[in-house]
């Protein structure tokens, strides 16, 4: 395969980015609903 | 649950197009192995586009119907519009570099009204964080996308009005990806990536938005708890009737002077 770096660092950062965004994601949205639990009022 | 099958299938279907992409389809007569870059990169340039498309829709139903759930959905669709937006000027450095002989050229249309898609989506996203009221939050940033989905077509049709070093568009030129004379394979992990991310894509949208209401009502809360913190608060007591009372506000007064 030529140019095999670019290849792998174009597949990697854009593959691995979603998968990361996605991680973060989920991790954003369990910690809001964890903030959102009964007998929390905020503050 | 429908939401995690759809997550599910959309690993799925990302693993199987990047395989595919990688070792299925034959290399590129010319631009040999970096061409594979092209899948990914294309598809994360579509997702961009549709992403902003759909922040802009979502402003004006948030400016006619003065609903905040339009406003989530603009906001989940921007973050995510950026992230797809970095995706693709990184694929299209990695694919320049080999093909071009350069990573980036600012006299470029096509790469310089991309980054600029970018900075004008970053700073959506930065403007959104300068008020805490809600509504003028909302109809702030729909102006601003607005304004800013002016660029998406200047960025689709950069390389048809300009001289630039990028190739014209791939997608929504049908008679290009589909022409009879695309050898199948480069047409299937083409379409096949185009699949896989914007399966993708709703998957985080609809995660990116489920994450923007649980943000409002946390606002929402602290905002209703601070409001009945103010109300249950203890009145301060008039000693001595109102003359007392007034007497004691004025009394810092008189002691300055």
């Amino acid at each position: 395969m030529s140019d095999v770096g670019f290849v792998i660092a174009g597949y990697g950062v854009i593959v691995g980015g979603l998968a990361a965004y996605a991680a973060l994601l989920l991790r954003r949205l369990a910690r809001a609903r964890q903030h959102r639990s009964p007998g929390d009022d905020g503050a | 649950m429908k939401t995690r099958i759809l997550g599910i299938t959309a690993v799925l279907a990302v693993v199987a197009a990047t395989l595919y992409g990688l070792f299925g389809v034959p290399a590129d007569l010319n631009q040999g192995d970096a061409q594979r870059i092209m899948y990914p990169h294309v598809s994360s340039a579509w997702l961009a586009y549709l992403s902003f498309g759909v922040t802009a829709l979502a402003g004006i139903g948030w400016l006619i119907r003065r609903d905040l759930r339009f406003d989530a959905v603009a906001v989940a669709s921007a973050e995510i519009g950026v992230l797809f937006t970095a995706l693709a000027i990184w694929g299209g450095m990695m694919w320049g570099r080999p093909v071009w002989g350069v990573f980036w050229q600012w006299d470029d249309p096509r790469l310089t009204t991309t980054a600029l898609l970018l900075a004008l989506y970053v700073g959506y996203l930065l403007l959104r964080r300068l008020s805490d009221d809600p509504a003028r939050r909302a109809t702030r940033a729909a102006v601003v996308g607005l304004v800013a989905a002016i660029d998406i077509p200047i960025v689709h049709f950069s390389v048809i009005w300009w001289r630039s070093l990028h190739q014209p568009p791939t997608f929504l030129s049908p008679d290009k990806i589909l022409h009879p004379s695309a050898p199948l394979p480069f047409v299937l992990a083409l379409v096949g990536m185009l699949a896989a991310f914007t399966l993708a894509w709703t998957w985080l949208l609809i995660r990116r938005y489920q994450l923007a209401r649980a943000e409002l009502a946390r606002e929402e809360a602290i905002r209703g708890g601070l409001v009945r913190r103010a109300r249950s608060a203890p009145r301060p007591v008039a000693v001595g009737g109102d003359e007392g009372s007034v007497a004691q506000s004025k009394a810092p007064a008189e002691a300055a002077r």
